[in-house]
């Protein structure tokens, strides 16, 4: 076995191990909040999934930023598959922060809140990334539009993380803040981090996967040209 | 189990879903990458015996 197939198993189990010490932690570990109650546990995973879909759009942008100063394709396929694993994190996100809005505001959304119109804006932004991306026939061109296109959408990424503090609709709770009633026990502290790390750790195993089986579909595309 | 509780686990588990759905349909494009391996092969192995007839 390659160093590198020995790094994505590394990944895919620390991902594993990460996830199931953070649902146990979660479950088992932290005691109820004293406002939340049992629900809270949800955050456990709602936030660490945020983060990683801003994580991985972020990712995109880098890899678009390299393809438009180096020209180097790879980066094209790369910043593809980035925006792809960002998206499915960001369905997860609206999955898990409707589930949460259902038992605490009685409501699946709230349209006045401007932190979740936000994330819907930022998510309905990258999933039009693929209809520009297949409407334009693969090449330079297209590598080209896609990149500057996953550029633009990483401005939304801090709008979208601030607005929970900007907003002033108070809806959606603040966790990190330095109110004193809001501050995380440690316990909280150390679930949320082993759910963000093994959140962070399926992203990159995710990514990989979905890379390499890009890669390989690309190649099978060339070389089915070569033979015909 | 509470309402709280009932959310809380449908939330976890519906991170699960996907996480399978993801891996299934992965599955299926793994299968279809070793079908079209095959053809290919296929394909070259019949060049090279037509080069090899003429």
């Amino acid at each position: 076995m390659s160093l590198r197939n020995n790094q994505a198993v590394v990944l895919a189990a620390a991902a594993a191990v990460l996830l199931l010490t953070g649902t146990a932690l979660a479950f088992y570990w932290v005691p109820n909040a004293p406002l939340e109650g049992f629900r809270q546990r949800i955050f456990y995973y709602h936030v660490p999934i945020a983060l990683t879909s801003y994580a991985c759009f972020g990712w995109a942008a880098w890899k678009a930023l390299r393809l438009l100063w180096t020209r180097d394709r790879r980066y094209d396929l790369e910043s593809y598959t980035a925006v792809h694993m960002g998206v499915i994190f960001g369905i997860l996100t609206l999955i898990t922060g409707s589930v949460w809005a259902r038992t605490s505001w009685g409501h699946w959304w709230v349209w006045g809140s401007r932190q979740l119109v936000l994330f819907l804006v930022l998510f309905l932004f990258y999933a039009a990334y693929f209809m520009l991306r297949f409407s334009v026939d693969p090449g330079p061109r297209r590598a080209n539009m896609s990149a500057v296109y996953a550029l633009f959408g990483v401005v939304l990424i801090p709008i979208s993380f601030l607005a929970i503090r900007l907003a002033a609709d108070l809806v959606h709770p603040v966790v990190f803040s330095h109110d004193v009633g809001s501050k995380l026990t440690v316990s909280q502290f150390t679930t949320f981090f082993v759910c963000l790390a093994g959140m962070l750790a399926l992203a990159g195993t995710l990514y990989r996967n979905e890379l390499t089986g890009k890669r390989v579909d690309a190649r099978l595309r060339e070389l089915r040209e070569a033979l015909q | 189990m509470t309402s709280a509780e009932k959310y809380a686990t449908a939330a976890y588990l519906v991170v699960l879903a996907v996480v399978l759905l993801y891996v299934v349909l992965y599955a299926f494009k793994l299968s279809r990458l070793e079908r079209e391996v095959s053809e290919l092969v296929g394909l070259a192995r019949e060049k090279r015996d037509r080069r090899e007839a003429a």
